[in-house]
């Protein structure tokens, strides 16, 4: 689904990503693990070119796509993303979140945008706050409501930039149990996330990622119980 | 009782006769916003576009423009471009007064754009907009919002700047309670007249931007 070479990412003379090769399969769900600043996020952010590569390729669904093409958008259609701190737009309502991309992408009919968006609502378990604004909601339907949204353009790919760091902790458990559920429906998931058990339960694949490098991976449980390399054990020796 | 050189009755006797210079300063202010909000989103869009082409003029034109005075702007196009065109008075008032807020509204778009926080750009164009519907549909409706503030504050600015108007010979209230202080040797009496005037018109802007603040709050509110 998704396949990397050799990318490469400056931000000035700071070299944030080392020739990182990564295959992501179809309904896969890769973790991706690391300290801050080891690059964790701006790989996500590349795959959905937020940020650009200056050097590498990458392959969506078999197309590579070329970070200074005009057509972008359409890449970026099929690439769905969730933020750390949710982004969700606070002048719409909740179901104007999850429609917009509808509307506006997709240009459906306002009826069948609503229908969907309702269909989507209640897979995240928040029917009851459609017609809400984003300020009167915790954290944790924050999160759900901008998972919704990503899905509403059906993506063939969901990343996931740390969805529940920003949440207090007796929130993070509603986001990934939506998060598990579309694991377990088959959506190819790319996650930055430190959230062991979700990994455990339903990580096919772990990556660990140290300043720009891919240098470790492997299977959620050998890679937690049994790391290889120094850094990754003194990684999740800190991170218990 | 003191013998005061005023005749203060006359504010209320005159103060009728002032209805037609305000309806001209009321005109000149609204036209003069109206350009003013066109030319400052154009220029705030410009100012910060990546392009020099689009990024150069906007500066150079809120450079000039605030940089020199409002009264030297409208003598240079009421009187000085006179060999170039002729421009009548009313429409050289509001032109100048919309080229000028013009390049002061730029700068409160500009400042609303850039507050919006990044992640409201991103998340529109990870759902697959282009980064014009991104900026149409997400960007510009919550700086405008933001921007209301100060706006309003610059609406006020330019109410009270278009009695400069009254240099280049339009009959606004300014204009017009000079005549008047002239002709019933009653000046004090008729500039009070006038800043009675100046002072409703004021309020009833203030007033009026409140309630558009109020009502773009709805989506701000917790309950």
């Amino acid at each position: 689904m998704i396949k990397i070479r050799e990318l490469n990412k400056w931000f000035g003379d700071l070299h944030v990503l080392k020739d990182v090769d990564l295959d992501v399969a179809e309904k896969e769900v890769v973790v991706v693990i690391g300290a801050s600043g080891s690059g964790k996020s701006t790989l996500l952010r590349c795959i959905n070119f937020l940020e650009f590569a200056q050097k590498g390729q990458i392959f969506i669904d078999g197309k590579e796509t070329d970070s200074r093409s005009k057509k972008l958008h359409l890449v970026r259609m099929e690439v769905g993303m969730v933020f750390q701190h949710f982004n969700l737009f606070p002048h719409r309502t909740v179901m104007g979140n999850v429609i917009e991309g509808l509307t506006q992408v997709k240009k459906l009919p306002r009826e069948q945008a609503l229908g969907q968006g309702r269909e989507l609502l209640e897979k995240v378990g928040l029917s009851d706050k459609a017609d809400v604004y984003p300020a009167m909601l915790s954290g944790g339907q924050k999160q759900r409501v901008a998972i919704a949204r990503a899905l509403a353009m059906k993506p063939k790919i969901m990343l996931f930039d740390e969805p529940t760091s920003a949440l207090d902790p007796e929130l993070v458990g509603e986001v990934l149990q939506v998060m598990k559920n579309l694991a377990l429906e088959g959506m190819t998931m790319m996650v930055v996330s430190h959230e062991m058990g979700f990994a455990r339960e339903v990580g096919d694949r772990v990556i660990y990622m140290d300043e720009g490098r891919i240098i470790e991976e492997g299977l959620p449980e050998e890679l937690y119980k049994n790391p290889q390399h120094e850094r990754t054990k003194s990684f999740l020796a800190r991170l218990l | 009782m003191l013998d005061l050189p005023w005749d203060f009755t006359a504010i209320a006797r005159y103060f009728p006769g002032f209805y037609a210079a305000a309806l001209l300063t009321l005109q000149i202010t609204f036209f003069g916003i109206l350009v003013g909000l066109v030319l400052g989103l154009v220029t705030g869009l410009m100012r910060l576009s990546t392009f020099k082409i689009l990024n150069l003029p906007a500066k150079g034109y809120i450079w000039v423009i605030r940089g020199t005075p409002l009264l030297l702007q409208l003598m240079i196009i009421y009187y000085g471009l006179i060999d170039l065109v002729n421009i009548d008075r009313m429409p050289a008032a509001i032109i100048g007064l919309g080229v000028h807020n013009g390049a002061y509204i730029a700068e409160i778009f500009r400042g609303a754009i850039q507050s919006i926080e990044r992640g409201q750009r991103e998340a529109a164009l990870s759902l697959g907009m282009t980064p014009t519907q991104a900026m149409i549909r997400v960007v510009l409706p919550q700086a405008f919002k933001r921007s209301v503030p100060a706006l309003g504050n610059q609406f006020i600015i330019a109410l009270k700047d278009s009695s400069l108007a009254s240099a280049i010979a339009v009959r606004e209230l300014l204009l017009r309670a000079r005549q008047m202080g002239s002709s019933t040797l009653m000046m004090l009496e008729m500039l009070m007249i006038v800043g009675i005037y100046y002072l409703m018109m004021t309020t009833v802007l203030t007033l009026l931007v409140g309630r558009v603040e109020k009502r773009l709050q709805v989506s701000d509110y917790r309950d």
